[in-house]
């Protein structure tokens, strides 16, 4: 504490009592987050490892058939086991999509924060609001915009028709293109901010000594800049690569059903696939895989405190 | 143009070619589209394209549109009530982890705080349809207790960082005074902490308010029936042909969102100076 003062002292005394037991003040938070945030997901597991019921919900008796569906599948007439190519088609798109998103976010992202820390410091925060604003606004009105601009009569359609490039649409809409032109729409703020965030502080004394010692534009860049935002980089790519990981509304929107992702292969399984078991499976699936990404994120920056966005 | 400017300026320590066009092009990239869904909200004809002339029609639609009036109301009474029960579990519980002194759980109590930031949203929404399947069964209690219960809690980290990052940047010297001056502790948190931390009280009830509003998968996923939402009543709508009517009612809402969004960052200008 700052002003912590010698014993003797009452306000003193009185601060450090108080501090004691404050905590406590955070309980009733921890305990709605605990009912209807963290306390839920320990269902999700034990349901993981139950018999799916006959028309949905579960059997309460023990079973690994939902662990093995998720990868395998198992022939109902001869009974041969063969891998479930559908399940490893989605997690594969769910992987191979967040990546691209992530490196796209960031080649995009990367210069647009550079351009905004560069900036004189009053504009500063007007272009960080104008990066901000999209990314408070509607998640499914975003993904919806996107989808009026890449559908077969969109803009982009249209105006290629219109100078000739083109004489009939080009399918975009309910592609893997779709998908990651979506995902890095409504995700670029999440990369923006961090990288904005550490570039605010770059001590740009160290690219003038650079340039002193005869280094080229791409030089200061590579050897200075980008080692001093690292930590910027890899917060970024955590907060893109996360949420693409676990998308349901753009891939459902843009995807139209046909191409699913994670998110809407485990949104099957407790609609129209009625199998409750493999729903939570897969859920399990996907938050370990995001775990993963966490700690791995953790274990880098250790002792680094370039996480902290908002 | 640019190349002009290059050539008469010294040289610029921080420029970095072609930055500034990416910069630009993204810009461009995060606004167009929301541009192009606001002019056709105004399009008279009876698709989204082609343009067929201005025109008010579909805000009269959706205005008297019975469904969308009934998950407006519901969309703005759920925003409200997980606004306020949020933000304020999350002032308290921002007191008690700044207001104390460094301790084992602290980190504990940081994560679960931030855990609905870290999980995906598709993973909650089905825990808490499966936890509200069995309660429901169970108890046979039904309403809108189940959604208000659940935006509540994934508010609670948007509320608690600025509340939080306010505290933080708190003189404590002011609290130490009042306290010199005989104020109780109570007395000295409503006439001097709360006062001072209410910028960040208005910051975190207004963003609990737009993540609320904003909420798609986990109301979709816990609705019962007749509880649509207007986000979760556009989504259904988005499998059908959709007509300008839902670019009307996503204006509206984007309007509402950007507005609170903009109304923030005035106030919190305000409250640096």
């Amino acid at each position: 504490m700052r002003n912590s003062k010698a014993t003797s002292d009452p306000v003193g005394d009185m601060q450090r009592s108080r501090t004691k037991k404050n905590w406590l003040l955070s309980a009733p938070a921890l305990v709605v987050l605990a009912a209807a945030s963290s306390g839920p997901l320990l269902i999700v597991l034990v349901y993981s490892f139950l018999s799916a019921g006959e028309y949905s919900g579960v059997v309460w008796k023990f079973s690994t058939d939902a662990w093995f569906n998720v990868v395998f599948f198992r022939d109902i007439f001869d009974g041969t086991t063969s891998f479930a190519d559908a399940h490893i088609t989605i997690l594969w798109r769910s992987v191979r999509l967040s990546f691209i998103t992530t490196i796209i976010t960031l080649a995009v992202g990367f210069p647009t924060a550079y351009f905004i820390a560069t900036r004189p410091r009053r504009n500063r925060s007007l272009w960080l609001f104008l990066i901000t604003v999209p990314f408070w606004t509607n998640l499914l009105i975003r993904t919806f915009a996107i989808l009026e601009v890449i559908r077969n009569e969109g803009l982009i359609n249209i105006g290629l028709q219109m100078i000739g490039v083109i004489d009939k649409p080009i399918q975009m809409l309910y592609t893997d293109f779709a998908i990651m032109v979506g995902m890095t729409y409504v995700y670029l703020p999440l990369m923006v901010l961090p990288l904005y965030a550490s570039m605010e502080r770059l001590n740009f004394s160290l690219v003038e000594a650079a340039y002193d010692l005869y280094a080229t534009r791409h030089k200061v860049l590579r050897r200075i800049i980008i080692p001093l935002v690292k930590p910027g980089v890899i917060a970024g790519s955590i907060l893109v690569f996360i949420p693409s990981l676990g998308a349901f509304v753009t891939p459902r929107v843009l995807g139209g059903g046909k191409k699913m992702m994670l998110g809407n292969l485990i949104e099957l399984q407790f609609g129209a696939g009625r199998n409750w078991p493999l729903g939570a499976a897969l859920s399990v699936t996907l938050l370990t895989l995001v775990m993963a990404a966490l700690l791995m994120y953790v274990r880098t920056t250790q002792g680094n405190n370039a996480g902290s966005v908002r | 143009m640019i190349a002009f400017i290059k050539k008469r300026t010294p040289f610029s320590l921080k420029s970095q070619p072609g930055f500034g066009l990416i910069a630009g092009l993204c810009f461009l990239m995060l606004y167009a589209p929301i541009i192009t869904l606001v002019v056709y909200s105004f399009n008279a004809g009876k698709y989204i394209s082609p343009w067929e002339g201005f025109s008010l029609q579909w805000y009269v639609a959706a205005w008297e549109n019975e469904a969308v009036q009934d998950a407006t109301i519901r969309s703005l009474f759920l925003a409200v009530q997980a606004g306020v029960y949020s933000t304020i579990l999350a002032t308290m519980a921002a007191l008690g982890t700044t207001r104390t002194r460094p301790f084992r759980g602290l980190m504990a109590i940081y994560a679960m705080i931030n855990q609905p930031l870290m999980v995906p949203e598709i993973v909650t929404a089905v825990a808490l349809l499966i936890l509200f399947a069995m309660i429901k069964s169970l108890t046979g209690i039904q309403g809108m207790f189940y959604l208000v219960l659940a935006h509540t809690a994934f508010c609670i980290p948007f509320a608690y960082l600025p509340i939080r990052a306010r505290l933080e940047g708190m003189d404590l010297n002011l609290e130490t005074a009042a306290a010199d001056l005989y104020a109780t502790p109570w007395k000295t948190f409503w006439r001097v902490t709360l006062p001072l931390l209410f910028p960040g009280i208005i910051a975190g009830s207004m963003l609990a308010f737009v993540i609320s509003l904003d909420d798609v998968v986990i109301t979709e996923f816990i609705k019962s029936s007749g509880q649509e939402t207007l986000p979760t009543y556009m989504l259904g709508q988005l499998r059908r042909v959709v007509t300008p009517e839902i670019n009307a009612i996503s204006t509206v809402l984007l309007g509402l969102s950007i507005s609170v969004v903009c109304l923030l960052f005035i106030v919190e200008r305000r409250s640096r100076k």
